[in-house]
This record gives C-alpha cells, sequence and structure tokens, in this order.
C-alpha cells in the first residue's frame, strides 16, 4: 500500500489535511473545500475562523471572499482580521471581489452545502443571485436578516396570487395537448415558491388559503414535500427548514422544448404577469431544447427529485465505465491450477479455458480509465492467492438466466428484537457482519472455520517466527468462536463494510463517526471523525484501502484507510446521503440520497459527473453491474429504476415491489438482478433483457428524452416471500449462489 | 384522499390548553392567551420537525414502527437534551383523565418501592442474536417448508373455495415460469384448459404429486399406527407444516370416513386418533379449513355423541374421548362459528335435543352434556343448570333404584361428576353466598348436596388463585387439551372418572398417549390390538343405518340429527354403507364396485373369526396394499365420484 504514497493524489491530500487539521484545532465542525475540488464553494459556518492554506485562483479567492462577507455580517471582527492576514488580502479587494463573487455566483451550479444543518440557514451565500441584492438591502431594514431569504422581499399584492396562479392554471389547460404536460411542470415549483413568497411576507392566512386551494393539484410524488411545507406557515421557521432552503440554494430545473416555452414567455408579457414571470426568472432553470415536447410519461418517468431535473450538460461528461485490466499473476495461477487438476484427475481439460481468459482481460477496454488513473494499493501474495481462488471458483459458477434461476439461501436473524440495522457478507462469503441497533458490530462465520483472534504480544514473542506454519501459530486456539462482538460505537450502527481481503470491516453509526476494525484482533484500529451527524452508509472500494461515507450532513467523504482525514468531500446533494456504492473500477463512487437523486462523483478530481433523476423517494439502495455499465437504483417508493451510465439515461424502471428496496445485487455475471425490500420479498429480474430492449439511437441519447417501455412483468423472474422477514443484504457468491439477509420481525 | 387530509396537516395545532397545562407544570402561571396561540404554533412547528427527522432514522433503522429512540437521535440532530428514560411497556403509556370540564392526558408515573424492585427475581436474559439459514428457494423454486411462509395463504384459500371464478393461483400465474418440476407437466395442462374453457367455473385439480402422495401415505399411516412416536411426529407435521393445503380435501376424507366406520366397529383408539389428527389440522395455522367443515363436525360431534364408541362400555373409557371431542367441538365453534353459518348456535340445537329427549343413552347424554359444557359458562348457564334437579333425579332414579344394568350406573356416575364439575365453577361465580345444603338441595334437588361441597370448594380454589394473582411473577400457560386414556384395572367397581391431565404446553407439541395397563386377555382382545383402516371413495352423502351421524354436506338449516346405531352385536365388524339404493354388507366385496371401495384391515390378534377380511393374509402386506391402492386410485376417484 505504500506505493500509493507516490501517486499524484498525494499534494493534494497534504493539502487536505492541512486545512481539516486546522479546523479540528478549533474544535469545530467545518467543512472545507479542498483546492482540488472544483465543485462550487463551500462556505464555512465555523464561528472561529478557518483559515485556507490554499494557493491563489479565483475560486478560492471567491470562497474566501464569502467567507469574510459572511463574518463581517455577523461581526466577527477578531476572526476577519485574523484571516485577513492569513489569507493575505487587503482590505479594499473586499468589496471589488464581494462583486465579482455575486457574478461568478449567478454562474455557479450546485449550491455547496455547509456541513451544519442549524446553521445552513446563514451559509447559502454561495449561489443564489440574491447574493448581490443582500449587501444594499440588508444594510437598510434587516441587517441580520438570512441573504437567501430576502429575495422574496419583493412586495406584491398577496391577495392576488391565487388569481396568478389559477390564470397560468387556465392558460396551461387551454394550450395544445402537446405543450400541456411540458408546461404542467411549472406549477409545483410555482406554487411552492409564491406560498413561500407569502409566508415570507407575513401573510400568513394567504398563505393557507392559498396551499388549500391549490396543494391538492400537485403531483403525488411531492406529497412529502408539500408536508413539510404545510407546516410552515411562520417567516420565522423558514430560518431553519432544510427543505426551503433546498429550494432555494438551487433552482429548479425544468426541461421544456422551445416551443412550449415561446408560448409561455407570450402568455405571461400578454397579460404583464410580472409576479410569475420574476419567479421563473430568479429561481427556476429552464433548460430548453429543441425538437419535440415531451410527452406526459417521459416527464413524469425523469421528474421527482428535490430540484427538478438534471441539466442535459450536467451528464455530458465522460466517464470511463470500462472495468480495469486484471493483474497478471499466471504463474501461480498455473501452479495451483495443476494441482487442483490432478486432484480432480482431469489435467487437461482447464487449460485452453485460463488462457481465453487471460487473452481477454489483457484487452484494454476502450471505456476503461488508465490503470494508474486512481493509484490503487498493490497486491499482496494473499491477495493473489485470493485471486486464484477466485477464478477457480469462477469456473464452477452457474450461468445464470431466466431458464435457470439461482438458488437462494436466507440467513435470518433470530432475536434481534428490531434491532439489525445493516448487513454485509465478505466477497468470498465466509463471513456475516451484523450492525445493530445497540451500537453494536456482530461477525459471524457461516463456515465451519471459527473465527479466531491473534494472540497476545506477550505470547507472540514466544512463537518460533521460522516456522513454516507460523501463521497458524499466532493464532489463539482459545478464543475460536462461531461469532465475534465489536463494542465501539455509541449509536445505531447502519453501514458495515468488509474490506475485500478480509483483514478489516468498516462501520458507519449514527455517532458521527467510521471506525476500522481489524478482523485478526477483533479490535477497533481507527475512528474515522468528521461527519458530525449520523453516517447513514459507508462502502469499501472494490481493491481496498479507499473508502467512501455518507450521511445526514449532505456530504459523502473519500477516506484511505492510512489518513485519518477524508481525501475528498463530494457535495452537492441536496439532502441527506443515504447510500453510497463504489464502481467496480474504483474511479467512481455513486451516491443516492433522500433528495431523491442519485449522482456519480469521478474520485480523480470530486467532479459530478452524472445527476439522475427520476426516483420519487429517498433511495435506499445502488448496485453497480459487474461490467461496469450500468447502476441500478431502489428507493423508498419500491421502484428500481436502471440507468445507463455512459450515456447518462434512464433506460428501465422495474416496478412491483410494495416497500422499500433496501438491497439490490447483480449476479456475478450481470444476467440477474436481485433486490431485496422491506415488503418481505426477494425478487430476481432479467437485467440482460432490460438492458437489450433499449436502442438508444442518437436522438435520445442527445436529447435524454428516453420512452420507457411497460415490461416490468415480464422482466420479473421470480418473487419470493419470506415469513415476515425484510430483506435487508443480498449478495452473490462466487458461483452466483444467492445469499439473503434480514431479521425476522414476528 | 390526499386533498382531504392537506388541509388537515395545514392546520393541525396542539390546543392552546396544552401550553397553559405545560406552563403550570414548570411553574409560569397565568400565561397569556396571546403567548399561548404564539407558543402552540411554535411547539407545534417544531414537533413537526423533530417527527420528520425521527422518521429517517426509522427508515434507515429498517424498521416500520417508530421508536422513542428515534425521536431521542432526532431531538440530538437538533443539539436538543433528549428524553432520558422515558421508555414504558406500554405502546401508548398516556391516561387519560377528566373533570371540571378538563380533559388530560398524562404519562403516569407510579411510585416503586425498592423493596419490591431487589426481591423481584431478575427476569430472564433475553435470547441473544443468532443467524439461522435456510432455503428461500431452490432454482427457482420456493420450498414449502415452515421457515418459508405458505405457498398459499389462507386468503388465498378462502378467495379459491369462495369465489372460484376469481382465484388465480400465484404459484401457477405469477411464476409461471417457475413452476416446479413436481407438479410440472399436468400442472401447465391443466392450466392451459382452464384458460380455454375460462367463461365455465374451473375444474379444481386434485392431482397430487409423487412427494405429496408419498408423504400423504406416510401420515395417514403413522396417524393411525401403532407407534406412539410416529404418530406424535406425523401430527407435529400436520400441525405445523405450510405446504398441505393441497392434500386438506384427502385428510378430510380420510377422518369423516375414518370415523364413520369405526364408530361402527366401535373401535375406539382409532377414533382417538382421527380426533388427534382433527385438532392438528385446526392447529395448523395456514390451513383454510372452512371448506372441509361439513366432513369435520359430523364426525366430531359423533365422536361426542355416539351411544357406543368401544367394544366393552363397561370397562373402556370412552368418556375421555368424548370430553376431547367436545373441546375440539367447542374450539370449532369458537373459531369459525360466524353470522352466516351458526355453527354453534345449530350444535348448541343438537345437543340440547337429545338433553331433552327422555330416551336418550346415559352414553349420549354424558356426550351432550359434555359438549354444551365445553362451550362455555353462559351455555352453561342457560341450558344445563335449568335441567339439575331433573338430572338429578334421573341419576337417582339409576343409583338408589333396582339394579337394571351396570352400564347405566356407569353412565350415572359418569354424568353426575361431569355435571358437578362443571356446574360447580359456574355456580361459584354467580350464586350469592352463603352455600346452604339445603337450599341447594330445594334448589338443584338430588344433586344438591354434592354440588354445595363442590361449590365450596371451587370457591376456596377461586380465593387462592387471585392470591397468586398478585404476585410478580405470571406465568401463562396456555392450555391444549390433551387426552390420556386409562382402561380401568378392576373390572367388578365402576370405571375411573375420566383421568384427564393437562400438560403444560411446549414447544413441541403434548404427546397423548393410550396407557393401556390391563395385559391383553385372549378371550377379550382389547381394541388396540385390532385396527381398521377405511377407505371409501364416495364423497355422497351416504346414509347408512350404522352411520351415527349425518349433517347434510349442503349445510342448510336442518339440524343435526342425531340416530342411534342399530347393530345390535358389537363385535360384528360390520361396514354397511348404503349408496344409490344399494347396500354393501360385508367389507371387501365392496372393493370391486368403481365407485366404492372399502379396505378393512385387521391385525393378527384381531378378532379375525368375525372379521371377514380374511382375504389379507398378513398384517405389514396388508397395509402396504391398502395404501397403495389407495393411492393408485384416489386421484381419479375422487374426481368421478361427484356425481
Amino acid at each position: 500500500m505504500a506505493a500509493v504514497q507516490d501517486a499524484p493524489v498525494e499534494a493534494d491530500n497534504e493539502k487536505e489535511i492541512k486545512t481539516e487539521t486546522l479546523n479540528d484545532a478549533a474544535g469545530n465542525h467545518a467543512s472545507a473545500a479542498g483546492g482540488v475540488i472544483p465543485s462550487p464553494p463551500v462556505a464555512s459556518t465555523s464561528s472561529s475562523g478557518p483559515a485556507k492554506a490554499g494557493g491563489p485562483g479565483s475560486e478560492e479567492q471567491q470562497t474566501l471572499m464569502a467567507v469574510l462577507q459572511f463574518l463581517k455580517k455577523n461581526n466577527f471582527v477578531g476572526a476577519v482580521d485574523v484571516l485577513r492576514r492569513e489569507a493575505g488580502i487587503l482590505e479594499d479587494s473586499d468589496e471589488s471581489q464581494g462583486q465579482e463573487l455575486a457574478a461568478s455566483a449567478l454562474g455557479g451550479a450546485e449550491a455547496g452545502d455547509a456541513t451544519c444543518t442549524l446553521s445552513r440557514a446563514s451559509s447559502c451565500t454561495t449561489s443564489t443571485p440574491a447574493v448581490a441584492a443582500a449587501p444594499a438591502k440588508g444594510g437598510e431594514d434587516q441587517p441580520d436578516v438570512n441573504v437567501v431569504l430576502s429575495a422574496y422581499s419583493q412586495q406584491g399584492d398577496p391577495a392576488l396570487y391565487q388569481g396568478y396562479y389559477s390564470g397560468l392554471k387556465k392558460f396551461v389547460e387551454s394550450v395544445l395537448d402537446c405543450h400541456r404536460a411540458e408546461l404542467s411542470q411549472l406549477f409545483y415549483p410555482l406554487f411552492v415558491h409564491m406560498y413561500l413568497e407569502l409566508v415570507y411576507n407575513n401573510h400568513e392566512t394567504e398563505a393557507k388559503a392559498f396551499f388549500e386551494k391549490f396543494s391538492g393539484d400537485q403531483e403525488c410524488y411531492y406529497q412529502d414535500d408539500l408536508r413539510v411545507l404545510s407546516g410552515l406557515t411562520k417567516k420565522e421557521h423558514m430560518k431553519g427548514n432544510e427543505t426551503l432552503l433546498d429550494f432555494r440554494t438551487s433552482k429548479f430545473v425544468l426541461r421544456i422544448s422551445r416551443d412550449s416555452y415561446q408560448l409561455l414567455k407570450r402568455h405571461l408579457q400578454e397579460r404583464q404577469n410580472n409576479q410569475i414571470w420574476n419567479i421563473i426568472q430568479e429561481h427556476l432553470y429552464i433548460d430548453i431544447f429543441d425538437g419535440m415536447p415531451r410527452s406526459k410519461s417521459q416527464i413524469d418517468s425523469m421528474s421527482g427529485s428535490l430540484a427538478g431535473e438534471a441539466k442535459r450538460e450536467a451528464n455530458k461528461a465522460k466517464v470511463f465505465y470500462g472495468l480495469l485490466k486484471e493483474p497478471e499473476i499466471d504463474v501461480p495461477l498455473d501452479d495451483e491450477d495443476e494441482e487442483g487438476e490432478n486432484e480432480e484427475g482431469k489435467p487437461k481439460k482447464k487449460k485452453p479455458k485460463k488462457d481465453s481468459m487471460g487473452s481477454k482481460s489483457k484487452k484494454q477496454d476502450p471505456n476503461a480509465p488508465q490503470q494508474n488513473r486512481i493509484p490503487l494499493p498493490e497486491l499482496k501474495d494473499s491477495d493473489k492467492l485470493d485471486k486464484i481462488m477466485y477464478m477457480k471458483e469462477a469456473t464452477k459458477r452457474i450461468r445464470l438466466g431466466p431458464e435457470s434461476l439461482p438458488s437462494i439461501c436466507f440467513y435470518t436473524f433470530l432475536n434481534a428484537y428490531q434491532g439489525l440495522t445493516a448487513v454485509d457478507f465478505t466477497d468470498d462469503s465466509s463471513l456475516i457482519a451484523g450492525g445493530f441497533a445497540d451500537s453494536t458490530v456482530r461477525v459471524w462465520s457461516v463456515t465451519p472455520k471459527k473465527l479466531r483472534s491473534v494472540k497476545s504480544a506477550a505470547d507472540l514473542n514466544l512463537i518460533d517466527k521460522e516456522s513454516d506454519d507460523v501463521l497458524e501459530r499466532i493464532m489463539d486456539e482459545k478464543s475460536a468462536s462461531e461469532s465475534k462482538i465489536l463494542y465501539g460505537h455509541s449509536g445505531p450502527v447502519y453501514g458495515v463494510s468488509f474490506s475485500p481481503d478480509r483483514n478489516y470491516l468498516l462501520s458507519c453509526s449514527e455517532d458521527g463517526t467510521v471506525r476500522l476494525w481489524s478482523l485478526q484482533t477483533f479490535t477497533c484500529l481507527v475512528g474515522y471523525k468528521g461527519h458530525n451527524y449520523p453516517v447513514w452508509d459507508t462502502q469499501f472500494s472494490p481493491y481496498g484501502y479507499y473508502f467512501i461515507s455518507g450521511g445526514h450532513d449532505r456530504v459523502a467523504r473519500l477516506w484511505a484507510t492510512d489518513h485519518y482525514q477524508p481525501l475528498r468531500m463530494f457535495a452537492g446533494h441536496l439532502a441527506d446521503i443515504t447510500c453510497t456504492q463504489f464502481h467496480p473500477n474504483s474511479n467512481y463512487v455513486a451516491t443516492g440520497s433522500a433528495d431523491r437523486t442519485v449522482r456519480l462523483w469521478d474520485i480523480l478530481n470530486g467532479n459530478c459527473v452524472r445527476i439522475f433523476t427520476g426516483h420519487k423517494g429517498p433511495i435506499h439502495s445502488l448496485a453497480f453491474s459487474p461490467n461496469g455499465k450500468y447502476l441500478a437504483s431502489g428507493a423508498t417508493d419500491g421502484r428500481v429504476l436502471l440507468w445507463d451510465i455512459g450515456h447518462g439515461l434512464m433506460i428501465g424502471e422495474l416496478k412491483g415491489h410494495t416497500d422499500t428496496v433496501y438491497s439490490l445485487k447483480f449476479s456475478r455475471d450481470g444476467e440477474i438482478l436481485a433486490s431485496g425490500s422491506m415488503d418481505n420479498t426477494v425478487r430476481l429480474w432479467d437485467s440482460i433483457k432490460a438492458f437489450d430492449d433499449i436502442e438508444t439511437d442518437d436522438f435520445t441519447a442527445a436529447t435524454g428524452h428516453i420512452h420507457l417501455p411497460e415490461n416490468s412483468q415480464e422482466l420479473l423472474l421470480g418473487t419470493y416471500m419470506t415469513k415476515s422477514t425484510p430483506v435487508i443484504h443480498l449478495h452473490f457468491t462466487r458461483r452466483n449462489l444467492l445469499l439473503a439477509a434480514g431479521a425476522y420481525n414476528p | 384522499m390526499a386533498d382531504e387530509r392537506r388541509p388537515k396537516q395545514c392546520s393541525l395545532v396542539l390546543p392552546t390548553e396544552s401550553m397553559k397545562v405545560m406552563a403550570e407544570s414548570v411553574g409560569v402561571g397565568q400565561l397569556q392567551e396571546e403567548c399561548c396561540v404564539a407558543l402552540s404554533e411554535e411547539v407545534s412547528y417544531r414537533i413537526k420537525e423533530i417527527a420528520q427527522d425521527a422518521l429517517k432514522f426509522m427508515h434507515h433503522g429498517k424498521r416500520r414502527k417508530l421508536t422513542t429512540n428515534d425521536i431521542d437521535h432526532a431531538l440530538k440532530l437538533k443539539n436538543v437534551e433528549p428524553l432520558y428514560g422515558f421508555q414504558s411497556q406500554e405502546f401508548i403509556p398516556f391516561r387519560f383523565a377528566s373533570g371540571g370540564g378538563r380533559e388530560l392526558h398524562f404519562y403516569e408515573e407510579k411510585e416503586v418501592d425498592l423493596s419490591d424492585i431487589i426481591n423481584t427475581p431478575l427476569p430472564r436474559v433475553p435470547l441473544d442474536v443468532s443467524l439461522k439459514a435456510h432455503w428461500l428457494s431452490i432454482e427457482g423454486v420456493q420450498p414449502a417448508i415452515p421457515e418459508n411462509p405458505p405457498p398459499v395463504s389462507k386468503e388465498q384459500q378462502k378467495v379459491e373455495s369462495t369465489e372460484p371464478l376469481k382465484a388465480v393461483k400465484p404459484g401457477q400465474e405469477e411464476e409461471g415460469p417457475v413452476q416446479g418440476k413436481g407438479q410440472g407437466v399436468t400442472s401447465a395442462e391443466s392450466k392451459g384448459k382452464e384458460k380455454s374453457i375460462s367463461r365455465l367455473k374451473p375444474r379444481s385439480t386434485h392431482e397430487l404429486s409423487v412427494e405429496q402422495q408419498l408423504y400423504y401415505k406416510e401420515i395417514t399411516e403413522a396417524c393411525v399406527g401403532s407407534c406412539e412416536a410416529k404418530r406424535a411426529e406425523a401430527l407435529q407435521s400436520i400441525a405445523t407444516d405450510p405446504g398441505l393445503y393441497q392434500m386438506l380435501p384427502r385428510f378430510s376424507t380420510f377422518i369423516s370416513e375414518g370415523v364413520r366406520v369405526n364408530v361402527v366397529q366401535n373401535n375406539l383408539a382409532l377414533l382417538i386418533y382421527l380426533m388427534r389428527m382433527v385438532k392438528a389440522l385446526m392447529d395448523n395455522p395456514t390451513l383454510y379449513l372452512e371448506k372441509y367443515l361439513h366432513e369435520l363436525i359430523p364426525a366430531v360431534v359423533t365422536c361426542i355423541v355416539s351411544k357406543q364408541l368401544c367394544l366393552r362400555p363397561d370397562m373402556d373409557n370412552h368418556w375421555a374421548l368424548r370430553d376431547f371431542a367436545a373441546r375440539l367441538m367447542a374450539q370449532i365453534c369458537k373459531t369459525f362459528s360466524t353470522t352466516n353459518n351458526n355453527i354453534q348456535s345449530r350444535i348448541t340445537k343438537t345437543f340440547t335435543k337429545s338433553l331433552l329427549d327422555d330416551k336418550t343413552q346415559w352414553t349420549t347424554r354424558y356426550g351432550s352434556i359434555a359438549g354444551l359444557a365445553e362451550l362455555g359458562p353462559d351455555v352453561i348457564k342457560t341450558l344445563i343448570l335449568p335441567r339439575l334437579s331433573i338430572e338429578g333425579a334421573r341419576i337417582k332414579a339409576v343409583v338408589e333404584g333396582p339394579v337394571i344394568s351396570n352400564i347405566d350406573k356407569i353412565g350415572a356416575d359418569h354424568v353426575q361428576s361431569l355435571l358437578l364439575k362443571h356446574c360447580a365453577s359456574v355456580i361459584a361465580k354467580t350464586r350469592p353466598l352463603p352455600d346452604n345444603v339445603d337450599q341447594y338441595r330445594a334448589d338443584y334437588g338430588y344433586l344438591g348436596s354434592m354440588l354445595c361441597s363442590h361449590v365450596v370448594k371451587a370457591r376456596a380454589q377461586a380465593a387462592l388463585q387471585a392470591q397468586q394473582v398478585n404476585r410478580t411473577t405470571l406465568t401463562i400457560t396456555q392450555p391444549r387439551p390433551t387426552l390420556t386414556l386409562s382402561q380401568g384395572v378392576s373390572t367388578g367397581s365402576g370405571p375411573r372418572t375420566p383421568n384427564i391431565i393437562k400438560v403444560p404446553s411446549s414447544l413441541t407439541l403434548p404427546v397423548q398417549t393410550l396407557v393401556s395397563t390391563r395385559p391383553v386377555t385372549p378371550a377379550q382382545p382389547s381394541p388396540p390390538a385390532t385396527k381398521y383402516i377405511v377407505m371409501s371413495t364416495s364423497t355422497a352423502a351416504a346414509t347408512s343405518p350404522q352411520v351415527v351421524i349425518s349433517l347434510t354436506s349442503s349445510r342448510s338449516s336442518s339440524p343435526i340429527t342425531s340416530t342411534a346405531p342399530s347393530s345390535t352385536s358389537t363385535l360384528q365388524p360390520l361396514v354397511k354403507v348404503e349408496h344409490t339404493g344399494q347396500s354393501v354388507t360385508t367389507p371387501g366385496a365392496g372393493g370391486s364396485r368403481t365407485l366404492q371401495k372399502y379396505i378393512v384391515v385387521s391385525l393378527p390378534s384381531a378378532v379375525s373369526s368375525e372379521v371377514k377380511a380374511s382375504s389379507l393374509s398378513s398384517p405389514s402386506t396388508a397395509v402396504d396394499s391398502t395404501v397403495k391402492a389407495d393411492r393408485t386410485e384416489l386421484p381419479g376417484a375422487s374426481t368421478h365420484s361427484s356425481h
């Protein structure tokens, strides 16, 4: 693993660490945007004032200015001085840069969110055009008001709002059918913004009346957000409300064809309907495309996220979704294979097969990233042995398909008392780990081989280190047992993940830490602190060493096991990150969020390269296909969506589950997608057919207007009810046996 | 629906009175109305916020129930001190109180005596988390094992039986390609046929797979066989196995036909075995029995009120069988009686009718009283208590009058003890103190004095139990009727009272044993040695003079009639079944007919001289051949016979 230190990432790491250390020393939660993350600037809210060690560069400068502005506004004079001194910024440059910042923020694509929810209210300085207005207005009558909210302070006659809205409604109903669906998209964002304006300007009764009159018109999948809105009737409430701020800090994105847009514009100009026009200008981002307007079903399949659809540009970046070349470990493989074959008594048969496999892996996939794009740990001898085992198992793998479905072995956790929160299997299916609400992590051995820990240091001294079976001798026979309990967390454990070499286990918890456990000694090695809020999920890279975590603070972090600070921070989600998953080539991570989007991040530069919208509820499970081309995501709405990563398109929708889909897994060859859900079923889907059915011609690829076939029933290969046992985790063994796990809830 | 709900969400605010009460509880009196309004709005908003956050924790905890811990975590998220120690045994721990025009919900915190806590024994340590693996599916087919849910749920079975047109078998429709190889070809074929004539009522398919046929054979053999351990296993299987619904019609017919024949044969042991099968079927939570009650209820009622159930009524303990069957009947009534089928009232009517009849034999009288008594104290109060004096007089006539027959005397004895047992507890609850013997005698006649002492005993026992309840420990034992049949050791004196031992239920089903303490004498062969398995494939309501109870299978409103068996020679194993006017008198002869099949198997020590099943040479082959014949002919037979 030491090799990684020489990697190009190194420089970045150091920078990161420096800033983080400073912040930590100040004992405050802070989020720092590293220079390497070109995602929009993140405002820091730490009152002690984090210092920036990064070099110049316009973006960083802007971040600094934002921080300075914020500090000044809050009268942290001392902090301002210190920061200015350290950053070497002159006082006069403040003002001029402030304008610049505002200007650039206008162009800023996404809101960078600070880590703290409560302080987020005051930290959203970064992205809205409101920033420009803030100094002027804020100075006059509301010195301490939220800059964000001030955009609403423009007065309109509250009584007219209903008229405006119903006027627009009438207009939309009167237009041609082909435009109606597209223009209907406007209703929800307009409704929310108009309601918020009313609330902001203290027209409580009008706001309530407005809400009552029109909330019923909104699409059903916005229900959850509407519920939050309905509780919000006072200006004071707006300050701390996350949903509201999400709305404000990010422009709601709509995709509308040019014709429809022209229609709308003409209508609004004729009517002199400035109120609505203003909202459209300020709070909505209308992505205009040329061509046919989309149909209702096309729109419905893509909408549902907190901030509208993804912009087309957001999914244009090139993604290297191919797999990495397998390292060549032919020599030991030959030895092993021959041994094995001699035992089995059929010596010649397998040779050519193995060769073909070798040659296949030598071919470079054009879509694959460079081998050393992300530095990966070097293979150890034990890893090579494991690879050989893997190859041998792979030859015995059952080919699955609609005709030959996998057998499912279900591991039921008994007497868990509703406390099982997370499960993971090792890749070779020899161990199971379970995370529990009582803060414990338990590890079971599913093979007859018992779990043993290493002897104590004193005993280890007595061992003859030259002997051949030294690895056997260091194990303490007395400690052998079928399961081990790992104590250390101080809150429910929400995620567990084994390292590929089975030496480590990661767990993340409500207490805000991610812990690394050794499976040799069954003790905690490191507690990674950084998330100050519950961490919902964590996942090891398929090559080990790196891992990703995401939680309530809406930031996903990439860590390396030997760094106690994160290497990357991926900010951009508008709500909790609920699940994380590594791409098989370890160059990308996918995160699913409560804002109902899936994002794909490039580990190399921290960019968000894909935003997938279309889910109607928080996403709770993700799975990459083994070839790295596709992504499946499951959400609380019970639907599973399939995505083509290369094109950035939704390519399938699997309906059938009636409750949250908590686990997804592709079979080892990718023929079958298994999904497990809260509704106590495991379902098997024909993924080959799902991927084949979509023909992505150039047009659909360019515009992203997919037309989903309604074929969930054809794709469903099997449904298996459990006995009141929600399915929390699924895993395909190397031979394609499906393992499922869940806790019995009588 | 959402439209109606949302305005509510909008306006839902805590009442201002709550604010006042809360303010008072922290020492702030005289809160102004405006403050209250402002506070309540603010508090409601914050509570909603916290609830939304708590939901997040619930989702990540992979639960459907929100717990207090989730609320605590949500509070922590907002930097608010969580509520420590808010834990409750109950789901909603609030109490309601009203008075002075105010209504309050409050959290009751009892004062706890420390010494109580110290002295109570430690609660049992909860079981540790453990891992158990099973096959959810084997190559696409879900095995029907107890770990998996039943292949066809009870609701599904109900739908199938009540609305056969709508019924869609999930195994065949949804998982079409996944269907097992066991049912493979036949089910696919029948499915195709069903589709082509979808307008007609689909023919119900009754084919069993080879495995199922083997299973059926094994289970029925074990249930009526001689090996008690095997029987226990078989009964357990019937009671727990989730995949039995396809065999249910077979079991039902097996039981009803078995009872029909063995009552005639007076084969007590087999009747007991069959009743235990009924019990096991009822215990199986995955079976939808409603469809087969018309076969099961007559069988059970027969075992309660039949005039004669055993070869030697003076010695064999058929009383216990009657008690057991009566309890079964009560259970059936409790589970299945609805306003539509009126099972309970019809059964009650039947029992009452035979009770009122003066000519009823003692055995039948005993059965009907037992059957009524098991239906509950209310039934005892209204139907039995008023008749106590009449019954008392009748018993007196037998006990104190000239000795007519020993059997009558024994019967009267049993009826007497039965009445005392059941009535005493009811009287103890309803009759006011004091217990005056003379008063009792005046009220209840001959039985009065004995009843009085029983009531006193019952009262004392109730007081003792009440004391025990006050203790902190509470053991819940689930009563399961178990049956121990013991044959009287002494032959001369009257047989003992039914010996029923209640075993506390455990995980395994209680093993019911038939204890035969008396050595078998060749002159009087005891029932367990003789074994008859009778299979009849005729499902039509074949009424024979020997069949004791017939309940019209169409479930019409006609009462259940009980007719006394007319056979005089009790040792004659005569099987007489009338079918379409023809009567078959000898067993074996009927086997040649296509529509009816009787196989009577007799084991070696049986009264072979009387039994004319001499064609069956050795017992083992006999059993084999029986089942083989049964297996081969059953599938077709059941569809044929429905004409």
